[in-house]
């Protein structure tokens, strides 16, 4: 790829007047070798698997594998219905949706990682519910997927988006950062303004750990999705707003690796910390080992 | 760079919980099927670190029960994986590694069909990417981001050529290899990532090439 940093793209695009997600796509075709054809039907049906996450997670009952979540993105669609919510209709229905996937992938249901399984309800959250919100069609999501996906790339190679690696903010905060930049160009803002909303929605972020209750990708994974969503929603806006990440973004990709390392191992998806260790925390996960087992006998 | 291109990070379509502990699994799980070359029909499976903390919560277990079965990370039949073997009559076993191993996601994947053996080592790194670090016991590195060519030969003067120069002569592209021996003429393993999947017809000019005695392709696309 012709760029490593944030900056790389905001001058790529700038340079060349193209928006962040045909420059991602002419990369790929370039590192790959695949048609921008095929290119952009792969994430076409990548979309389509999302959309009927959001979809199965709104309409059936979830309930995941150890019987520990599930519901919850029924309860916040029929609540956002009723008209009456604290953060308004388009916030809630963007964390049902979030909320609705996350449900799904603990049931072992069809997701795309984005950019990992525990993660994956924030950029199908905040995508469905704005796509129906402004009318969009799936060709702009699909370029809005690309715009995010050239965003983690460079997290990812500069920092982390694994949990055991960085914590949660390397899987929350990277999906919240991603669909932040997305949001802000799918709504007509520059490349720069996109830069600067995934720096302002990283800089939320740092510090997130990774406490998986009994090391399972549902409490407190699930809800994290969900509020995800809407953080990368309030930083899209701050972002078209015109407010600037007064720490550049790179440099905030980069800080998050370093307070990732220096997280204690607790705290990066070994269920040894956190809110696995909570009295309630530990509880459950006496109460599943001790169901594991006499499933086994 | 680590991740290579935009479905590193925006993929893949997979059956949840965990893209680390279900989707790599699943193809870690695909890989040592593709390397014997065949369904198995004993299988031992060896789990390290995180791999075997949380390995029932996740369906790692069923992932790579899937993978051997050759289910791609998206296949509804996943969670199923363990009946379906069961079914098949393919034996499996699971026990916790001990000592060293070098990623906390890491597996160690056992396969027979009759007198065949082989065995794969390696590690689930995020997002559902893999990192292959041990075929039959030899270190080598593989993505499983492209087609791997996996070539077992004994250490001698020209064999790497005699295998590039087929790749060449089949027009297939090398983006990476990497080759380990036991012993200076003792016993290879030559992995080749190639841009492109070889055919049936070069598999077998490999193995009619002089000192290789094995050649699978590993094909996780």
């Amino acid at each position: 790829m012709q760029f490593r940093t944030l900056k790389d793209i905001v001058r790529l695009c700038e340079e060349r007047s193209l928006t962040i997600a045909e420059l991602m796509i002419e990369e790929q075709v370039k590192e790959t070798g695949v048609s921008e054809q095929d290119v952009i039907q792969q994430m076409t049906d990548y979309y389509q698997v999302m959309k009927e996450a959001v979809e199965r997670g709104i309409t059936e009952d979830t309930v995941s594998r150890s019987g520990l979540t599930g519901g919850d993105a029924r309860r916040v669609h029929d609540y956002m219905l009723s008209g009456d919510t604290s953060s308004g209709s388009d916030a809630t229905r963007a964390m049902a949706y979030a909320l609705a996937v996350s449900e799904v992938n603990a049931s072992m249901g069809r997701i795309i990682a984005t950019p990992t399984a525990g993660s994956c309800g924030i950029i199908p959250g905040v995508f469905v519910s704005s796509q129906e919100r402004f009318g969009w069609d799936d060709t702009q999501m699909v370029q809005g997927l690309f715009a995010a996906g050239a965003i983690g790339y460079v997290i990812a190679n500069n920092s982390s988006i694994s949990g055991a690696e960085g914590g949660c903010q390397a899987e929350v905060g990277s999906a919240i950062g991603m669909a932040a930049g997305a949001v802000v160009e799918m709504r007509g803002g520059t490349p720069e303004q996109a830069m600067h909303a995934v720096g302002l929605a990283l800089k939320n972020t740092l510090g997130l750990i990774c406490d998986p209750v009994a090391g399972l990708v549902e409490i407190p994974c699930i809800v994290r999705n969900g509020l995800g969503a809407v953080n990368a929603l309030a930083a899209a806006d701050m972002g078209l707003a015109g407010v600037r990440s007064a720490i550049p973004s790179d440099e905030v990709v980069d800080v998050m690796l370093q307070v990732g390392r220096s997280m204690p191992s607790e705290h990066r998806e070994t269920a040894r910390g956190g809110l696995a260790q909570t009295p309630t925390g530990r509880k459950i996960t006496e109460e599943l080992r001790r169901r594991r087992q006499e499933n086994k006998n | 760079m680590r991740f290579k291109n935009v479905f590193n990070i925006i993929g893949p379509a997979m059956v949840g919980p965990s893209s680390s502990h279900t989707a790599g699994a699943a193809r870690l799980g695909r890989a040592a099927r593709h390397f014997l070359g065949k369904c198995p029909e004993h299988v031992q499976i060896i789990l390290y670190g995180s791999f075997a903390e949380t390995y029932w919560g996740h369906g790692t277990d069923l992932a790579l029960v899937g993978g051997l079965l050759d289910y791609d990370t998206d296949d509804d039949r996943l969670p199923d994986a363990a009946e379906e073997a069961d079914r098949q009559g393919i034996t499996i076993s699971f026990d916790k590694g001990t000592g060293n191993y070098p990623h906390p996601n890491f597996v160690r994947i056992i396969v027979q069909h009759g007198e065949e053996r082989a065995e794969v080592a390696g590690a689930s790194i995020g997002g559902g990417n893999i990192e292959i670090h041990e075929l039959n016991g030899f270190d080598v590195r593989g993505s499983g981001q492209y087609p791997m060519l996996a070539v077992e030969h004994m250490d001698s003067k020209g064999v790497l050529a005699d295998i590039t120069r087929t790749l060449s002569d089949a027009e297939l592209n090398i983006g990476f290899m990497d080759v380990d021996r036991k012993a200076r003429s003792g016993e290879a393993m030559t992995v080749i990532e190639l841009d492109t999947v070889p055919d049936q017809s070069v598999l077998n000019q490999i193995l009619q090439l002089p000192y290789v005695t094995r050649a699978a392709v590993i094909d996780l696309k």
